[in-house]
């Protein structure tokens, strides 16, 4: 589903693969499939994680070392509470552009030269911008540490923001922006969906910017940008892999330590004001195939401990397309097959408002409205009769597992507590997380499903398909093929 | 919830299978004391045990404790390069319908006791390899359970009739969506343009004409054919024991009969008689354009080479000739890259990039000088050495969870290269010399004969 690629972008190409999944005929749901737990990723076991060791420096920066010693590895992560949710109109897109001239130079190092440095000692860098955070990271030996950090540490106080590498990097971002949604219905539909859905919250901007706003950027915006929101006040450095904390709050303190802390700007809550009816919005695209997607507002989780909405809300998306049998392609792929693709997710983890997906792609010979009244039936049923202890004991199993499987990933582990704390939830949450989870009931999935998945909250998304010169395209491939 | 926890593992441009290379043709014993020209991080040897299951199944075994958690993969040489002429798409197809019907499960039953249980079921496929890679708990009744899934799947898919017609239409539908994208056409023209008649050349998802053919039969005989006993790869990483890792291999092999006779070779690839060139037209805003040749094969005695200079010319790490460039000096893409995929036989070289439309001709331009300059004059000895301290320095990467484990094992078994490839890989690439590299671009690289696909602008003005 296009649904994120849209909303976290990054500085490099992402799309390489060889061996490819067989999943692909899941055409939008392969990448929701399995999302519900794959976010509650925790830590083992139930209390908080002693692996994890934490400090806040005198200039508010905080600091998390997970320790995993199974390889030499080291993860650095660095959080930037500040994403395309603090844009304002006519600059959005500039917290994007920003994290690209990230790696444009600083007062010490030329441009490119970051990516460059690390390079040379074998390391990765790369980093993400989404609506409610930018991120930066670094995986490499864990030798080469220290150069990581005083690189990153460089880059938040340091930057140099030069007027021709800014104009070449808007001309990258504006491709990128072509590749990323342009060129893809999907991602266009979604971010039609988003502006529709959205009358006051940010989340109806871009993260990537409209292309009239990157077209007209100025530097000055860039600026404003990183004078605003880069400082050690307002992000998170994470540490994960074979480190000794210690060492690592030693090094904190001596790059990032002498860095001021500095006013941030006020954040207004921007509410979104209650929905008063059905919204519909169509998006003409080439394509071939329709689809739709339909967005609910929902609750986000605020309130790790006091919250329960979003724990059902989440083992809610995991009856519908938890596991290739769950209900949506059980009920509509495979029997009644009236769509050839279906899915589900809820986004609960966010600063601003959260939101409940479900989507489809009709089956040959029927029609968006044939399967929005599918999924009306869907929905009248499960609030009817509820969700079979069946479901919920397979959901929760795959919760549990995740949890295990997380721990496989250094990067997922440090991930996963700075976008905790991007948030504004503890940093051990995804242990809580899992544990309030297992608890959910039928009752509880049943009434959220009741109060949220109704037609005063939910914006429809269709694709249009228009054939331009596709035919001749795909005659072409199956020409050659025959061959 | 949100992916955004998820997304950014797939830019670290870590795909385990696309970074190995093999040194199975150059394989000499290391010399004791040998000193590295780079400073080598010091991993500790990975003791990866091997054995033939009494039915001649190859297992490979690397137990990791740490973690409650065991990866079973489960592979075959039924890749799409095992396509039939004219029926591409068979291939995966089986693969795709093992999972929809066993002797005693229904598809719904086997998706709901992997979830009951928290273990997950992925497939791997290429133009060589099929096959399915479980993650499960190690506990013992859990991990038995999934196994016994997996070994229905593999033992005896039922191939039920009405569901092959069913996911035929839905297959159908997605490769027709799916080939009116720039990313696809280009990416299927290039691959047919490269290997023409070759196996190589079967798309692997197959086209509506190939789909609609296919019958239960054709599956159930695919099935016989390429999925026996001998020629299985199993691998077991994780935590169990060497005793129950013999076992889960024996189980998971026990019902698949003996090959009836010798697989046949996939044939050499032949070279490029010329220089092809393809324009398609499309009306996406960007350009989407493919370039390359034939590449190495696994086990290539050129591989170290190449593999360095294709690091160099449009490798990770931000820093590659092509990103400098199309993107560091011009802003024409986002994206430009370069890669070698090494099959059994010679996999493509291929050049990637996206420009938007009107500057296309311009870019294809910058990448083909910048492909000749490599060639011509080979790399710097600055680029080399920053090239080889990058693969050797940041190596670890590529091995730090069971999971990419699981996934190098599989590799190294299916091609058959030696157990010690992965501690051995960073000095073969310490080993490589200028005069190495340049003489295997000289040899292999010279853009005299290429494919290049251009989808986007109507013609070459």
């Amino acid at each position: 589903m296009p649904l994120f690629h849209s909303s976290v972008l990054t500085p490099a190409r992402s799309d390489r693969k060889q061996v490819q999944s067989c999943r692909r005929w899941r055409a939008i749901g392969v990448i929701l499939l399995m999302t519900l737990p794959l976010v509650f990723l925790a830590p083992a076991g139930h209390a908080a994680d002693a692996s994890v060791h934490s400090k806040i420096l005198e200039n508010g920066l905080e600091v998390f070392v997970k320790v995993d010693n199974r390889a030499p590895v080291a993860v650095s992560m660095v959080w930037y509470r500040a994403g395309g949710m603090d844009e304002t109109s006519g600059t959005t897109g500039v917290a994007h552009v920003l994290e690209h001239m990230m790696f444009q130079g600083t007062v010490e190092t030329a441009p490119g030269e970051f990516a460059r440095t690390i390079a040379e000692v074998g390391g990765r860098s790369n980093a993400f911008t989404a609506a409610d955070y930018t991120g930066y990271f670094q995986e490499l030996h864990k030798s080469n540490l220290e150069l990581a950090l005083r690189l990153e540490a460089d880059r938040m106080v340091n930057l140099n923001l030069d007027d021709q590498e800014f104009a070449k990097e808007l001309r990258v971002v504006m491709e990128e922006r072509r590749q990323r949604v342009d060129d893809d219905p999907r991602a266009m539909v979604f971010e039609r969906l988003s502006a529709a859905m959205y009358v006051a919250h940010p989340y109806r901007q871009p993260v990537v910017g409209w292309m009239s706003d990157l077209e007209n950027m100025q530097l000055s915006d860039a600026r404003e940008w990183y004078d605003s929101w880069y400082a050690p006040n307002n992000a998170i450095l994470v540490v994960a892999g074979d480190v000794n904390p210690q060492a690592v709050f030693s090094l904190a303190e001596k790059y990032f330590g002498p860095i001021k802390a500095r006013p941030l700007p006020l954040r207004k809550p921007q509410t979104e004001p209650e929905q008063t009816g059905i919204r519909r919005v169509t998006v003409k695209a080439p394509a071939r195939l329709p689809s739709m997607t339909m967005a609910y507002h929902a609750p986000r989780l605020a309130d790790v401990h006091g919250d329960w909405e979003p724990y059902a809300l989440s083992i809610l998306a995991g009856v519908l397309d938890g596991y290739a049998a769950a209900r949506l392609e059980r009920e509509l792929v495979r029997n009644a097959r009236v769509a050839n693709s279906v899915s589900s997710d809820y986004d609960g983890l966010r600063r601003g408002p959260g939101v409940f997906y479900v989507s489809f792609t009709p089956a040959n010979g029927k029609t968006v409205e044939d399967v929005e009244l599918a999924w009306r039936e869907q929905l009248a049923l499960l609030i009817d009769e509820g969700v079979s202890d069946e479901e919920l004991r397979r959901v929760k199993s795959q919760v549990v597992a995740s949890q295990v499987y997380s721990q496989d990933s250094v990067y997922g582990q440090a991930s996963r507590i700075g976008r905790m704390r991007s948030l504004g939830l503890p940093y051990d949450a995804a242990t809580s997380i899992t544990q309030r989870l297992r608890e959910v009931t039928a009752e509880q999935v049943q009434a959220v499903a009741q109060k949220f998945l109704v037609d005063d909250k939910l914006t429809v998304s269709v694709l249009e398909p228009q054939n331009l010169m596709q035919e001749a395209n795909a005659d072409h491939l199956n020409k050659a093929q025959s061959e | 919830m949100s992916l955004a926890l998820d997304f950014p593992v797939n830019i670290s441009d870590a795909h385990p299978i696309r970074r190995k290379a093999t040194g199975k043709a150059i394989l000499v014993p290391l010399l004791a004391g040998m000193l590295f020209a780079l400073s080598l991080p010091a991993l500790a040897a990975l003791e990866i045990e091997s054995w033939t299951t009494e039915n001649g199944a190859r297992v490979l075994y690397l137990e990791s404790r740490v973690l409650p958690i065991v990866d079973v993969s489960i592979e075959f040489p039924a890749g799409s390069g095992r396509d039939q002429p004219g029926m591409s798409g068979l291939a995966s197809m089986t693969l795709a319908m093992m999972r929809k019907g066993t002797r005693s499960l229904d598809e719904n039953q086997i998706s709901e006791q992997l979830a009951g249980i928290g273990a997950r079921l992925s497939s791997t496929f290429n133009p060589d390899r099929s096959g399915f890679a479980l993650r499960t708990l190690s506990d013992a009744d859990i991990r038995t359970q999934a196994l016994e899934v997996l070994r229905e799947i593999i033992v005896s898919p039922s191939f039920p009739e009405e569901i092959l017609e069913r996911d035929k239409v839905r297959n159908i539908a997605f490769i027709e969506e799916s080939q009116t994208r720039p990313n696809v056409i280009v990416a299927q023209t290039f691959q047919q343009q490269l290997y023409g008649s070759h196996p190589y050349g079967s798309i692997g998802s197959g086209n509506p004409e190939t789909i609609t053919a296919l019958t239960r039969d054709d599956l159930l005989d695919f099935h016989r054919r390429f999925f026996v006993s001998d020629e299985a790869v199993v691998v077991i990483v994780g935590d169990v024991s060497r005793d129950e890792a013999q076992w889960i291999a024996r189980d998971l092999t026990n019902g698949l009969p003996k090959a009836s006779s010798t697989l046949s070779d996939i044939p050499e690839v032949p070279e490029l008689a010329e220089s092809i060139e393809v324009v398609i037209p499309h009306s996406a805003s960007q350009a989407h354009i493919r370039l390359g040749m034939p590449g190495v094969r696994r086990g290539d005695p050129d591989y170290f080479a190449l593999w360095l200079a294709a690091q160099i010319l449009g490798g990770g790490g931000m820093t590659s000739m092509l990103n400098d460039e199309l993107r560091e000096k011009r802003g024409l893409t986002y994206s430009a890259y370069s890669y070698f995929s090494p099959y059994l036989r010679r996999g493509p070289f291929v050049i990637s990039l996206q420009t938007r439309k009107d500057q296309a001709w311009e870019a294809l331009d910058v990448a083909l000088a910048t492909l000749e300059k490599l060639v011509d004059e080979g790399p710097t000895e600055a680029q080399l050495q920053a090239a080889k301290r990058y693969v050797i320095g940041g190596f670890a990467l590529n091995i730090d969870s069971n999971a990419e484990l699981a996934s190098y094992l599989a590799m190294i078994g299916f091609y058959q290269l030696p157990l010690d490839y992965i501690d051995r890989f960073p000095e073969e690439i310490d080993k490589v010399t200028m005069q190495q590299i340049r003489d295997a671009l000289g040899r292999r690289l010279a853009p005299s004969r290429t494919v290049t696909v251009v989808v986007g602008p109507a013609a070459k003005p």
